[in-house]
């Protein structure tokens, strides 16, 4: 089985991987080496990496990781059911469409941000502040997605299944659902990276504990190339969270045919 | 079209009347009436701070939002022609789009502090780039073949080209990526203001949020939120008009 050219990155790249990475941490070493960047402000990459090193050993830093991924995965995995279930059951009526429709164009668009003074008010620093934040954000992305994924089934299957006395459940679960499947795990991709973002922002801005909350307090107190060690950690989680969700909706749509090229 | 317009604006209507009939004794401090927020908010919003706090924050929105679009372009044109520039610069770009963007605000914070336009700006430039960037690239690299040949045969010089069919050819990926992008700008433009002694739109909510002005505070939410749907509608206005070849291009496509 091959993999969708989407998926995959270009032909020959994974040659120049190393090297390419190589180059940017070549480059990072150099330019506060060379005096173009003053050393307080970008200090030079094995600083960085000594500093991430000692982090490795420190406790508070793996208890941050925790907080950050365990708030992440919670308010994704809420939105997650909270979009679905809602977009299956709107996408479904179609009277419920037309009267939600104006709606959700409107609460979409809605920075997240919006909600943080409030938050603040009802929760503090607490991690539910983060939780509201999360979920508020990825959910839109969620229901939007599943909508689009709803409204795309065909209506000849749609006929078929009700020629047969096909179940409200047994449509949902056999003709909806897997119409909509792409669409979900597209859904799940954007609603995780958005998620991680918001997470990291309350922790940076309310100081809800995790791993955001860490940079600012090293940034404050002049841990230059401690910051920087956060923020690499913080990337690598961020890669990480892009490269699951992509194996996921690998996973998932091993039938549909933008994974199965081999038709 | 009556019937279309209840339709569209019965929800939101019976959303607001709720809102209001349900908040209208509450004596909750965190929830305070409806009819007081909307009585606060032209006592709010004076001159005075839309010309200090609101204008600002939307002057460096749009200066970091249109840096970030003309590098995103430029640098994305570039990467995606080339494929040895491609799988040079694709583990970075890889790792730089996975920092989420708030982290980089105490990183320039480093040169140039927190109060400043230049630290702002280059935030939500920063923020916004990566989207755009990205989906530039794709969208230069999944041209037809096809019509590539067929500018190189007629002999269509360099920057036609480019105009023409590249980077008409990318536009709609790259209106995807300025979409996602704008709610990225929206989320820095207030999240840069929050850091350190600031004005400006973001900055003055979390200061009435501070000051327990909870009426002022939910008029700067309202605010925000009005001014998130009024973008996204600006931004799908000027989709609409630059990409309906686009449109005309997959009705044709569908309907043979």
């Amino acid at each position: 089985m091959t993999t969708a050219p989407a998926l995959t990155a270009a032909p020959g790249a994974g040659r120049w991987r190393r090297p390419a990475l190589g180059l940017l941490g070549a480059v990072v070493e150099a330019l506060p080496r060379l005096a173009i960047v003053d050393e307080r402000f970008l200090p030079p990459f094995s600083t960085m990496a000594r500093a991430l090193k000692g982090q490795l050993a420190v406790a508070e830093f793996w208890t941050a990781l925790g907080q950050t991924l365990r708030g992440w995965a919670l308010g994704l995995a809420i939105a997650m059911l909270a979009g679905i279930a809602a977009g299956v059951v709107i996408g479904s009526v179609p009277a419920l469409r037309a009267v939600t429709a104006s709606t959700i164009e409107f609460l979409r668009p809605i920075p997240s941000v919006a909600l943080i003074p409030l938050v603040v008010l009802v929760y503090g620093s607490r991690p539910q502040s983060a939780l509201v934040l999360v979920v508020y954000a990825a959910f839109w992305q969620v229901l939007v997605q599943v909508l689009y994924g709803v409204a795309d089934v065909d209506p000849v299957i749609r006929d078929t299944a009700r020629s047969y006395r096909f179940s409200r459940w047994a449509v949902v679960r056999t003709v909806v659902w897997p119409t909509a499947m792409p669409y979900v795990v597209t859904g799940f991709r954007l609603a995780a990276a958005v998620a991680l973002i918001l997470e990291i922002t309350a922790e940076l801005i309310i100081g809800v504990p995790g791993l955001g909350r860490s940079i600012g307090v090293a940034q404050s107190s002049g841990a230059v190339a401690q910051t920087y060690a956060l923020v690499i950690v913080v990337g690598l989680v961020g890669v990480a969270v892009n490269a699951s969700a992509r194996s996921v909706e690998r996973r998932a749509l091993r039938w549909h045919t933008s994974v199965r090229r081999d038709l | 079209m009556i019937r279309r317009a209840l339709v569209a604006l019965g929800l939101p209507a019976v959303l607001i009347v709720l809102w209001w009939l349900l908040s209208a004794n509450s004596t909750s401090f965190f929830w305070p009436p409806l009819s007081d927020i909307v009585a606060a908010f032209p006592r709010t919003w004076t001159a005075d701070p839309i010309r200090n706090d609101v204008l600002p924050s939307l002057a460096r929105l749009a200066a970091g939002y249109l840096t970030a679009l003309v590098a995103g372009v430029a640098a994305g044109t570039a990467i995606g022609s080339s494929r040895t520039l491609r799988s040079l610069a694709e583990p970075a770009l890889e790792f730089l789009r996975a920092v989420p963007p708030p982290v980089l605000i105490p990183v320039i914070a480093l040169f140039a502090g927190y109060t400043g336009w230049t630290a702002k700006v280059i935030a939500i430039a920063l923020g916004c780039v990566w989207p755009i960037l990205l989906n530039t690239v794709e969208g230069v690299r999944s041209l037809d073949e096809v019509l590539r040949d067929t500018a190189r045969s007629y002999r269509l010089g360099r920057s036609a080209t480019l105009r023409h069919v590249v980077l008409r050819g990318s536009s709609p990926l790259i209106a995807t990526g300025a979409r996602q992008a704008l709610s990225i700008g929206v989320i820095l433009m207030v999240v840069s203001e929050l850091f350190g002694a600031n004005r400006g739109l973001g900055a003055a909510i979390v200061q009435f949020q501070r000051g327990f002005a909870i009426p002022q505070m939910w008029t700067g939410i309202v605010l925000l939120g009005l001014l998130g749907v009024t973008l996204s509608g600006l931004f799908r206005l000027v989709e609409h008009r630059y990409l309906a070849w686009y449109r005309g291009l997959r009705q044709a496509e569908r309907g043979v």
